[in-house]
Parts: structure tokens; sequence; C-alpha cells
């Protein structure tokens, strides 16, 4: 087991005192601040659980590396640029699996994979062949003509696991994406993403308040207390023995109970 | 492997049609017997009518006059969708403008049609442009404001998902905003369809020399029942076929939507 800072080479994401306040809403409600200051390197290749309670800043994290929202102060880059700048130099080259699967009711399954091909403009042929690909591979060959409401919710969630892969994009961002399956359907379609991760060499940030499902998905795990600041940065070895995953657990369960 | 217990295709199909007809079978049936019993000029045979409506049909010069109705209607309702929908953009897209063009177009809503068709012969000269005018400003208020909800009431989360691929703003609308819009368009179209079959016949009443509305006047002052039923008859046709054809329309774009059992 090792503890610390990941080896030095230039980061894939780039958190430089990065803080997020969101300005007050009602006559009632103060300035919130969602992020504060964070300083946090992810490395090419690494899959990075991003762990912490409800309300704790994790998606507020998410949207910056998404591009969706950028800090009040601080810099945040994703491959070396500002994601929410140069928002759509981003095409192709990062990915979101979201809480739920987000699919287009009016597409087919194979219409839903193609859907971030169909953005970056590829021919028809080549997106049908690429989007069967995946549907194969993920286990649905002979749904491709089939509706989203025709599949069931683990169904559906590897459609949209499908949808980002296609796009072979080098980042990969996953929103708890697997919180509202059954147990036994969301530790299986866990193992199949952390085996696509690292088989693809992409760079992973997984968001999840289960402790469970952040030692399953493995590598690096980010601890987060409210509000996000880093609690905890540890990589876990990928043959880790059960005292040590218990003993990591119950550091995670120390943090997370303060 | 067919189940029993439903009935066959042919049997099914038979059933939707005597289903479909049996309004209009009962309809006719109270009116002939009426017929029966009051004066011609006030309730005609429906034989008399329909033969009146089969001349139409089949006098060119006749039929021409419901060719120009459905014209004015299908000139007016796409004018009115267009610039509607150009509206509705920019409101959606800014608060601004919202503020400003919501207030004028309840306004224009509280209007009625037959004030606008008098507005319409005082500012305008031509026929056409009058009748085009009317048909506009009537179906304006309706288009902008249903394409409008349609706009705001799109999955924020669909909406985000597919910026995350970052689209470009043509992508975004084939992918994303038409199919999410469709059904309320093709419901405003359905709806707008019929008020403005009622507005043009107004319209024509008073400034047309052509036209359903303009035929009607003429029954009117003949006294002649019959023909005034076979004119109206030719417009409830047309509102009929075209809203059958969006149906058609609605059943081949939406066969993604989950068939519930059990109805409301």
């Amino acid at each position: 087991m090792t503890v610390g800072p990941a080896p030095a080479a230039a980061p894939e994401i780039h958190f430089d005192r990065a803080s997020k306040t969101f300005p007050a809403t009602g006559e009632d409600s103060g300035a919130f601040r969602a992020v504060d200051d964070i300083t946090l390197d992810i490395r090419q290749g690494e899959l990075v659980a991003l762990l912490g309670k409800t309300g704790c800043g994790k998606s507020t994290l998410f949207n910056m590396i998404a591009g969706l929202g950028e800090p009040t102060t601080g810099t945040v880059r994703v491959k070396g640029r500002d994601p929410f700048r140069e928002f759509d130099w981003f095409c192709g080259k990062l990915a979101i699996v979201f809480q739920s699967d987000r699919l287009l009711p009016w597409r087919t399954a194979l219409r839903n994979v193609e859907l971030g091909l169909e953005m970056r403009n590829m021919p028809a042929r080549e997106r049908h062949a690429i989007a069967q690909r995946w549907l194969e591979r993920l286990g649905l060959a002979g749904h491709e003509r089939d509706y989203p409401h025709k599949l069931s919710g683990g169904m559906r969630q590897r459609v949209s696991i499908a949808r980002a892969f296609a796009t072979d994009a080098s980042i990969l961002l996953c929103d708890e994406p697997f919180s509202a399956l059954d147990e036994i359907t969301a530790k299986r379609l866990r193992e199949e993403f952390a085996t696509l991760v690292r088989e693809g060499g992409k760079t992973a940030v997984f968001i999840t308040h289960s402790i469970s499902e952040a030692l399953d998905i493995g590598g690096r795990i980010v601890v987060l207390r409210r509000p996000a600041q880093i609690a905890l940065d540890i990589k876990l070895p990928a043959q880790a023995s059960r005292a040590e995953r218990d003993e990591i657990r119950q550091r995670i369960e120390a943090i997370l109970a303060e | 492997m067919t189940d029993p217990a439903r009935p066959p295709h042919r049997a099914r199909a038979l059933f939707r049609l005597i289903e479909a007809l049996l309004p209009f079978a009962v309809l006719a049936a109270l009116w002939q017997l009426a017929s029966l019993g009051l004066p011609r000029y006030l309730v005609p045979s429906l034989v008399d009518v329909f033969w009146r409506t089969l001349t139409i049909f089949q006098d060119w010069s006749q039929f021409q006059n419901v060719l120009a109705t459905v014209g004015r209607i299908m000139a007016g309702l796409i004018g009115a969708f267009l610039v509607g929908s150009l509206l509705a953009v920019l409101m959606a897209q800014a608060r601004a403008a919202d503020r400003f063009l919501s207030p004028i177009l309840n306004f224009f809503q509280g209007i009625p049609a037959l004030s606008w068709v008098v507005f319409a012969i005082i500012w305008f000269k031509g026929i056409e442009p009058r009748i085009f005018f009317i048909m506009i400003v009537t179906a304006l208020p309706a288009f902008t404001f249903q394409v409008l909800g349609a706009l705001r009431a799109m999955s924020k989360d669909l909406v985000e998902m597919v910026m995350s691929f970052r689209p470009t703003r043509r992508r975004m609308l084939s992918a994303m905003i038409l199919p999410s819009i469709l059904p309320e368009i093709l419901t405003a179209w359905k709806v707008n369809l019929g008020n403005a079959s009622r507005v043009v016949v107004v319209a024509e009443l008073v400034g047309a020399t052509g036209g359903v509305g303009y035929e009607l006047l003429q029954q009117q002052q003949i006294f002649d029942m019959a023909g005034a039923l076979a004119w109206t008859l030719q417009l409830v046709f047309f509102v009929l076929i075209a809203q059958k054809l969006i149906e058609m329309i609605e059943a081949s774009a939406f066969r993604y939507r989950a068939q519930s059992e059990r109805t409301l």
C-alpha cells in the first residue's frame, strides 16, 4: 500500500488552489462555498474514485472538470487547457457517464451509442460499426434496435457506458453511474467498467458516496470532506489483501464520520 | 405463436373501423330523422346534402374555392408557425425578450378574430394580404407559447448530456431540440388547424370574393341550408384529413414511446 503524492509527470487533470462559491439565492441564505482551495493532480491512465458524503462538493468538482462550471478562484486545467473557456476543444477528448443513463428516448440503443460520434461528424457507416462493436462488448448484441423503454435499468446503463467508450475519449468522468442499480448488477458493471478503463489506458474520475464502490473500483481514492477539501489521498494496490482493504475502509469511515 | 385470447388482426381492424364510424352514423341518423319532420329549408335531407357535396367535388370552378381556402389556412399557419418559432427561441434564450414579448402576445390573444378582420379591411387593400394577416395574428400567440413551452420543458438532464459531447448548434438542433419538441409542435398544429379553419371562414365572409366563407355567404343569401352544409363539410373534410395526416406522422415519429396496458 502506498500513501502520498503520485509520481511526477504532466498531470492530465490539474486543480490549483481551486475554490467555488455559489452566490446567495434567497434573502436568508448566505453565499455557499462548495469547493475550498483544492489542489489535486490526476495523471494520465489513473483511475481515481472521488469519495465523499452527499453535499461535499463532489459534483461541483466534477462539473469543473467537465467544463460545465468554472472555479471562483484558482485554476482547473484538463490536458493543459481550461475546460470551461475552451469547452469545444474537448469534443471527443472527454466523455461522461451520468448517474442516470440519460438515453435519448427517441433513439434506439445503437443510435444512442452513436451520439458522441455523430457530434464528431463521423460518417454513418463507420459510427454504426463502432457502436455495434461496443454494444456487443457490453453484452447487448441483439438489442441494437431496442428503444430505451424496452431495456432494463442495467441494460440502459450499459448503453450509456458504451456511448461514453465509443467516443474513444481519453478522459472519462463518471458521476455515481451505478447508484440506482441493484447491488449484483452494479458490482458486475463496476468490474466491467474498471477493466475497460484499464485496457483502454483511460484517465477516469469516478464519483461515489459508497466506500465499497470506491474500494471495488480500485486505483486511487480521494476522500473529500465538506466543503470539498481533500481529507485523504490514497492508492489502493491492485492485489490489496482483505486486511489492507479493511484498514483503508476504517480510515475512510473515520473521516466521513467527522 | 398467436395468442388465442386476442382476436385476429382482420377482426380488430373491422372493430376499429366500426368504432370510428359509429359517432358519425348516429349523428347522420338523428339529422335524417329530424329532416323527415321539419321543413326542408331548415333541416334538408342528407341525400340532398350528399349530392351538393359531390357537385362541389366534381365541378372544378366550385372546388377551386375549397382549394383557395385550404391554401389560405396553410399559408397562414405556416407563416404563424415560422414567426412564432423564431419568437419562442428568442424568448427562451433571453429573459428580457420574454418579458417584452409575452405581454404583447397576451394582449393579441384577447383581441377577437372579428376585430382583426375589421382592422385588416381598414389597413390592407388586397383580399389575400388581408386574409394572410388575419391568419397570422390569430395563430401567432398560440404557436409562440406552445413552442416556448416545449423548449422550456426539454429535459435539463438530456440537454446537459448532449452538451457534454460538445455539439455544434446544428447538431444540437437535430439530435436534441427538434425530436424533443416535436410532440408539442404536432399538438400545436392539430389545435391551430381547427382554430384556423374557423377564423378563415370569418375572414372570407367579410372580405373575400372566393373561398368557402364567400360561398357560405351566398348560400345564406338564397336561404339554401343544403348548400351551406355542403360547403361546411368541405372544410370539415379538410380538417379531418389534415388531422389524420398529423396522427400518421405522430404514429411513425413516436413509435419509441412505451405503451401501458392500463390506460388513463
